[in-house]
C-alpha cells in the first residue's frame, strides 16, 4: 500500500512573527519546522503502515511538501519519524500561493506518485484555513474523509470517526482516498536516534513546477483567489476577571460571563 | 571587507552568542527528541522523586531511555545507535537540564558499564549484555570506588583470586550509581597481574547491593554499596586483555566527557528559572530584573554558560575527530562543573526564599552538582592533572 502524507513547513510559532510588505510571512531569520498538526498525519500514516505489517504487501510512506529550500527540514523530520522517502516541490513561482493554488500543485504531485491513501493534517498552524484536504480530494476526484479523530483501515475500506460539536459521525470511504486527521488522533512519536540515523540515507527528490506540468501563471500570489489585506498583532493579554463569591452571587456571575461569551 | 544588510536574526536570551548555528540539523534533532522525552517522562515527576529520594520506576524509565536510543548511543553495533560524540554531548546537556540524576543513570549505563564491556569485553560478553543494555532491559553499574579508596583507585582493596579455573571476588565498593537496580556490575579488582575488570551478574551468590540513604544530592538517582562476599565467577567473566588502571580510566574519560556537556544543562535550567523569576518578581515597585545588581548576576551567569557550552562543543568536535586528549576532558570537566554550580548558586540568590524550595528546579540542580563536582574525578584531581600537564611535575603524592 502506498501512502502519501502531505506536510507543511511553517515558521516556529514560538518565535516573533513578521510580515513582508506584500503581507506574506517573512521567513528570514525565523526558524521553520514541520507543522505540529501535520505530525499527527505522519503518525497515522506510520501507524497504518505498521498495522499492515508485511501482510499488506510492502507499504511505503512518502512525505510530500511544497515550500522554500528550508522546507526539506519538514521532510527530514517526517523521515526521522519513520517515513520512507520524500518529495519536495520547490519553485520560486509558488511563493504566496493560497489554498486553491497549493491544492493544485499538491494534486499534480500526488498524481505522479503511486497512492492508495493521501493523508493530511487538519489545518496548518500558520495559515490555518483547513481547506486543502477537501480541495485536494476534489482535484484528485477521490473520496475525502476529513477531520478523523480515529482511523481504521479494513481492506480497501477506510473508516474514520469525526467528532462534531453536537454529534459524532462515522465516515467510510473506499480507497484510494484522501484523509485528514485531527490532533485527537493520537500523540505523534518523536524521532528515535535510530530513526535520525536511518533518515540520512532516505531519498528526497526535488520537483519543480515544470516537472509537474503546472504553468507558473496558475500559482503564486498573483493567481491566488484570496489575499491578505492587512495583518495586526494580537492585542496583549489582559488580566482576567476574578469573581469573588462573598454573598452567594458568584455562581450567577460565572453563568452570566459564560452566556456573554456564548460558551453556553 | 564587505558589510551586508541582511536582516539580523532575533536575540535569544538563552543563546546570546548564537551558538545554535554551530549545531548540525541532526544534532538539533537529537536535542529535540531528548527534550521531548524529558518533558513527557521526567520533568513532571523529578522534583517529587528528588523529594522522596526515590524514582517511581527506574526500570520503566530505563526502557524509555533505551527505546529512544540514549543508552550507549555513541557506541557502534550491538543494538547501539552509533551516534557522534557531539550528539551524545547534546543529549547529556538536555538530560541534565532535567536532572543530574537522570543524566547519571544514562552516563553510568552507557559510558561506564556498556563502554567497559564494548571496549574491553570478550565477544561473548558483548553479545550477552550490550543489546539488552542498549534497550534498557538490563541495567548496569560500574564499581571502582571503595569505602576507603576514592581518588587513588590504584590502592583498591577488593581482590579477585584464582581458584582452579574460577575467580573469587572479595571486597566492597561504595557510592555506586545504579547498584541496587543493576542486572550486571562491572567490578574492578586487584589480581596478581594488576587491576582487572569483571562482568558480574548481580544474581551471583555472594553479591548484594544495599542502597545508600541520607543523600542530600542526586536524590533522583540510585546510589549503592556493592558487597562482594566470596563471589565465584567463571574465567570467562573477566575482561580478557586489559590490565591495570588503564581499563577503568578509559571508561571514566568517556563519562567525564558527557559531564562537560551535562553540567551546562543544569546551569541552563537554573539560569532560565532565574531569568523568568526576575522578570516577574516585583520589589520596590519594579521587577527585580530591572535592578542593576540582578542584571549583573544574570549577565555573568550567561557569560559563563555561553563559554561552557562553546568549550563543550569544541571538545565534542575534537572527540569526533579523534584528537581529544584526556587532559582536555579534565579541563572541560573542571571548568564546566565549577561554573555550573556557581551559576546555580547565583540563580538561587535571585529566587530569594523560593530559591531553596523544590517548587523551583534551582536548589535541586545546585545540590545535584555537589555530587557531580566530586564524582568522575574531583576538582582537585583534575587540577593536578592539568598542573602536571603544564609543569611536568607530579603533585599527586
Ligand atoms: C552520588 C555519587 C555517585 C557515584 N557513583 C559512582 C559510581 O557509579 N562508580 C564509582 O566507582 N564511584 C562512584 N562515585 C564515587 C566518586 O567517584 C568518588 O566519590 C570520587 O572519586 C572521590 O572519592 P572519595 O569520595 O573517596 O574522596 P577522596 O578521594 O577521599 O577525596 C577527599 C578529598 O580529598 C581530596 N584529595 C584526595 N587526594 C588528594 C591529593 N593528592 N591532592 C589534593 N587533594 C586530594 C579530594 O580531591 C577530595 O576533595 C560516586 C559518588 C557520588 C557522590
Amino acid at each position: 500500500m502506498n501512502i502519501v502524507v502531505c506536510v507543511k513547513y511553517v515558521p516556529d510559532a514560538t518565535g516573533d512573527r513578521k510580515f513582508e510588505s506584500d503581507n506574506t510571512v517573512d521567513r528570514e531569520g525565523v526558524d521553520g519546522l514541520l507543522s505540529e498538526l501535520d505530525e499527527y498525519a505522519v503518525e497515522q500514516s506510520l501507524q497504518l503502515k505498521e498495522k499492515l505489517g508485511s501482510d499488506g504487501g510492502d507499504s511505503e510512506v512518502t512525505v510530500l511538501t511544497i515550500g522554500p529550500a528550508g522546507a526539506v527540514d519538514a521532510i527530514r523530520k517526517a523521515l526521522q519519524m519513520g517515513a520512507d522517502k520524500g518529495v519536495h516541490v520547490q519553485d520560486d513561482a509558488i511563493a504566496g500561493s493560497d489554498a486553491f493554488a497549493t491544492s493544485l500543485v499538491l494534486a499534480e504531485a500526488v498524481k505522479k506518485l503511486p497512492h492508495d491513501l493521501v493523508v493530511c493534517g487538519m489545518a496548518s498552524t500558520d495559515g490555518g484555513m483547513g481547506v486543502v484536504p477537501a480541495m485536494l480530494s476534489e482535484r484528485l476526484g477521490l473520496p475525502g474523509a476529513t477531520l478523523g479523530s480515529s482511523i481504521e483501515l479494513d481492506g480497501q475500506t477506510l473508516k474514520i470517526r469525526r467528532d462534531g460539536d453536537t454529534a459524532t459521525v462515522t465516515v467510510e470511504a473506499t480507497l484510494p482516498a484522501v484523509l485528514s486527521v485531527t490532533d485527537q488522533s493520537g500523540e505523534a512519536r518523536y524521532p528515535s536516534f535510530k530513526g535520525i540515523m536511518a533518515a540520512k540515507k532516505k531519498p528526497v527528490e526535488t520537483w519543480s513546477l515544470a516537472d509537474l506540468g503546472v504553468d507558473a501563471g496558475q500559482v503564486g500570489l498573483e493567481a491566488s483567489y484570496t489575499a491578505v489585506e492587512e495583518t495586526q498583532a494580537r492585542p496583549p493579554r489582559t488580566a482576567g476577571e476574578i469573581v469573588k463569591d462573598e454573598d452567594g452571587s458568584g455562581a450567577k456571575a460565572l453563568v452570566d460571563f459564560l452566556v456573554s461569551k456564548k460558551f453556553v | 571587507m564587505s558589510t551586508t544588510t541582511r536582516k539580523l536574526p532575533p536575540f535569544e536570551p538563552l543563546d546570546p552568542a548564537g551558538i545554535d548555528d554551530l549545531l548540525t540539523a541532526d544534532e538539533k534533532a537529537v536535542r529535540s527528541s531528548v527534550r521531548q522525552l524529558c518533558a513527557d517522562k521526567v520533568d513532571p515527576y523529578v522534583a517529587d522523586w528528588f523529594e522522596r529520594g526515590q524514582l517511581d520506576d527506574p526500570r520503566g524509565l530505563a526502557k524509555e531511555l533505551g527505546s529512544l536510543g540514549l543508552l550507549g548511543m555513541h557506541l557502534e553495533g550491538y543494538g547501539c545507535a552509533g551516534m557522534s560524540a557531539t550528539e551524545y554531548g547534546v543529549a547529556c546537556l538536555e538530560l541534565e537540564a532535567s536532572d543530574s540524576g537522570i543524566r547519571s543513570l544514562v552516563s553510568v549505563q552507557g559510558s561506564l558499564a556498556m563502554f567497559a564491556i564494548w571496549r574491553w569485553g570478550s565477544e561473548e560478553q558483548k553479545q550477552e549484555w550490550l543489546p539488552r543494555m542498549a534497550a534498557g532491559e538490563a541495567i548496569g553499574c560500574f564499581g571502582l570506588t571503595e569505602p576507603d579508596i576514592g581518588s587513588d583507585p590504584g590502592s583498591m582493596r577488593t581482590r579477585a583470586r584464582k581458584d582452579g579455573s574460577d575467580w573469587v571476588l572479595e571486597g566492597r565498593k561504595m557510592w555506586i550509581t545504579n547498584g541496587t537496580i543493576a542486572d550486571v556490575a562491572v567490578v574492578w579488582a586487584q589480581t596478581d597481574e594488576g587491576v582487572r575488570g569483571f562482568v558480574v551478574p548481580t544474581d551471583t551468590p555472594g553479591f548484594s547491593a544495599p542502597e545508600i540513604k541520607h543523600k542530600q544530592s542526586l536524590r533522583a538517582s540510585v546510589t549503592s554499596e556493592l558487597v562482594l562476599d566470596g563471589v565465584r565467577l567463571p574465567e570467562s567473566a573477566a575482561f580478557p586483555e586489559v590490565r591495570g588502571l588503564k581499563g577503568p580510566l578509559s571508561c571514566l574519560n568517556e563519562a567525564r566527557y558527557g559531564i562537560v556537556w551535562g553540567a551546562m544543562g543544569a546551569a541552563r535550567s537554573s539560569l532560565a528559572a532565574a531569568l523568568s523569576y526576575a522578570g516577574e518578581r516585583i520589589q520596590f515597585g519594579k521587577p527585580i530584573s530591572a535592578f542593576q545588581m540582578t542584571q549583573q548576576k544574570l549577565v555573568d551567569m550567561n557569560l559563563e554558560y555561553t563559554k561552557g557550552v562553546l568549550l563543550a562543543l569544541h571538545l565534542g568536535r575534537r572527540k569526533d575527530a579523534g584528537t581529544l586528549r584526556p587532559e582536555q576532558v579534565s579541563l572541560g570537566k573542571l571548568n564546566n562543573v565549577r561554573e555550573a554550580i556557581e551559576i546555580c548558586r547565583t540563580a538561587r540568590t535571585i529566587l530569594g526564599a523560593n530559591g531553596i524550595s523544590l517548587e523551583y528546579p534551582v536548589i535541586r540542580h545546585a545540590n545535584n552538582l555537589e555530587s557531580v563536582l566530586t564524582y568522575e574525578g574531583t576538582v582537585e584531581m583534575h587540577t593536578l592533572v592539568l598542573g602536571q600537564a603544564m609543569t611536568g611535575q607530579n603533585a599527586f603524592r
